[in-house]
């Protein structure tokens, strides 16, 4: 038995000397950081980290901090809206442009650009559109409709949807695209035998062709999942995290008490909470979408 | 294939008032939500083209009276950051030396990596590559500290290499996603039979893998090019303050300004920053849409 171990990693040392620095970077800077990141958050780590052992404290006091809570609350609007906003605007732009509509590629290069932006651009530009002293407010006022109110920015009640509006913007054309491509792969007899059964056109979409294309249905919404969670860069841009706290999401309150407020242990405990919540919806996921069907060489 | 069935069908009569109607509909709703998607890349075309004087007319959706060039001259040449007023060009150097080496080294080892996971057997491979996959979903956050304190005592935290590595890092799940999911699709026979001439790991990699492996090597440029240029949080954290990428050097033009607001020159600063992800975007069509679909579809 071992004999043959050894004759084995001998025929393929240099396969195992190549996937090194993968190793290496799977042990260190992912594994290995992520048991730091979880070490830290039980310790009372301040500005430098400290390895004590204070128990559950850092949760403890995470959970009473209201900046925390509205982060969470934000981020569970966000994701409900910009989910459900993304994928709907998303699949209908697909449909309509698989119409054999005239300048197709017009339209697709229109509906997928923003998502070739950064994000620090997408929240900057909604920030001046959505500004009530310059934007489309303003504009308004200027036609002489001085009661027209769009304040979204500046109002901490609606600031939410200001930043659901950017990341629409920039999300959608992605559902559009893949969306799009799985509407070309369906097979043409379908339309012809549900055209002879006249059964309408957006039955045969939802009961029929919106279910053949669940890999890319699953696809978009684990990456606009993970845009989600990553949220972070359009509302340093667009918001700061205002007015107020009115706008703040988890991975900017791990952010600033990294390295502003100097609450290492705190910081890491919210990051813990994020990691475990990560991996408990997104294992089944990775497990069902990439190793049903494993590697050649497994 | 569909919607040419659909018109085969369709052009051999003359449309019925249902069907006229429902083009109408199909181009209005795409038109709206076109002029919905442009409306912002137009304000900030318009706005950077305008003097200050025009800017205060407060007209945001009206062309330039007079076309001018000043607020682009201004961002890329003297655009502050706090006191430092030496203009964009500073982040646009900082980011093509930030992306030249991280986007050729995260490609080569997501090569390498999918090569070594479809081709080689090697025990405990797949787990690796598993937990490599996993770490993509994970939040930044989770690792910055850590590796903060890491670069802090190998001394190169705040410099060029630091920033590259992190890129590498966090360039390699979907890199080695990519050339994994590639090579998978290549025929076995032509590895079988290279080994069976002798050929070692090296030679085969590089005078019969790399060779094949021109189209997914375009993906990979497209998606790492876009991703490196716009990504904003890792280069504010690891890239140190003689390296701040474009993005995070408009966040702090924009963002810090003090006194009246350039809105023209911002947005002319921001329009610079686009630039090259939305050339890399137009040039590249269906490509951009294939590195989208094959950096998450299952293997």
């Amino acid at each position: 038995m071992g004999a043959e171990l050894s004759r084995h990693v001998k025929r393929n040392l240099v396969a195992y000397i190549a996937l090194l620095p993968m190793a290496i970077v799977v042990i260190f800077a992912y594994l290995g950081t992520m048991a730091w990141s979880v070490r830290l958050s039980f310790s009372s780590s301040k500005l430098l980290p400290r390895y004590d052992f204070v128990g559950a404290d850092q949760y403890l006091t995470l959970f009473d901090t209201p900046r925390w809570l509205t982060s969470l609350g934000n981020l569970a609007v966000i994701a409900f809206f910009f989910l459900l906003i993304c994928f709907l605007l998303g699949t209908l732009l697909a449909i309509f442009i698989d119409q054999n509509v005239r300048a197709e590629s017009l339209f697709r290069t229109v509906f997928l650009y923003p998502y070739a932006m950064s994000f620090v651009v997408a929240g900057l530009i909604w920030q001046w559109v959505l500004n009530p002293d310059l934007g489309i407010q303003h504009t308004m006022h200027g036609f002489g409709f001085t009661d027209f109110v769009l304040d979204w920015v500046v109002n901490s009640e609606m600031v939410l949807y200001a930043v659901i509006l950017a990341t629409v913007w920039h999300g959608a054309g992605l559902v559009m695209a893949l969306i799009l491509a799985g509407l070309r792969g369906v097979d043409t007899e379908i339309w012809r035998a549900t055209r002879i059964d006249g059964i309408p056109a957006w039955r045969v979409y939802v009961s029929i062709v919106l279910p053949m294309l669940r890999p890319m249905i699953i696809t978009s919404l684990v990456l606009l999942s993970i845009s989600i969670v990553k949220m972070y860069d359009v509302v340093v841009a667009m918001t700061n995290g205002g007015p107020g706290t009115a706008s703040e999401v988890p991975a900017k309150f791990i952010m600033d008490n990294l390295f502003e407020r100097a609450n290492i242990g705190l910081a890491t405990a919210a990051s813990t909470v994020m990691l475990v919540t990560v991996l408990l919806v997104m294992a089944p996921v990775i497990y069902s979408q990439y190793f049903r069907k494993s590697g050649r060489a497994s | 294939m569909m919607s040419q069935a659909k018109s085969a069908t369709a052009s051999k009569r003359p449309l019925t008032y249902q069907e006229v109607w429902g083009r109408i509909g199909i181009y209005t709703f795409l038109g709206v939500l076109a002029l919905f998607f442009l409306l912002p890349l137009y304000v900030m075309l318009v706005t950077s083209f305008k003097s200050m004087d025009e800017v205060r007319l407060g007209l945001i959706f009206s062309l330039p009276q007079h076309f001018s060039l000043d607020a682009w001259v201004k961002a890329w040449t003297s655009a502050c950051t706090g006191l430092d007023c030496t203009g964009l060009q500073v982040g646009f150097g900082n980011s093509v030396k930030i992306l030249l080496p991280s986007v050729v080294f995260s490609i080569l080892f997501g090569a390498l990596n999918g090569y070594a996971l479809s081709f080689w057997k090697v025990k405990g491979a797949n787990v690796l590559f598993a937990c490599l996959l996993l770490g993509s979903f994970v939040p930044y956050q989770v690792f910055i500290y850590p590796l903060v304190r890491f670069y802090a005592q190998t001394g190169i935290y705040g410099s060029l290499p630091a920033i590259v590595i992190t890129h590498i890092i966090f360039g390699m799940p979907v890199m080695t996603l990519l050339f994994r999911n590639y090579y998978s699709g290549l025929p076995v026979e032509l590895f079988k039979a290279a080994r069976i001439d002798g050929a070692g790991f090296w030679k085969i990699f590089i005078s019969i893998v790399l060779p094949m492996s021109v189209p997914i090597a375009i993906v990979a440029v497209i998606m790492q090019v876009t991703a490196i240029w716009n990504d904003f949080l890792l280069g504010l954290v690891f890239a140190g303050r003689d390296n701040l990428p474009m993005t995070v050097q408009l966040n702090n033009i924009v963002n810090t300004t003090t006194g009246e607001r350039a809105y023209n020159v911002n947005m002319a600063a921001t329009v610079l920053t686009s630039l090259v992800p939305l050339t890399v975007y137009l040039v590249s069509g269906r490509w951009f849409v294939r590195g989208i679909a094959s950096g998450a579809v299952k293997g």
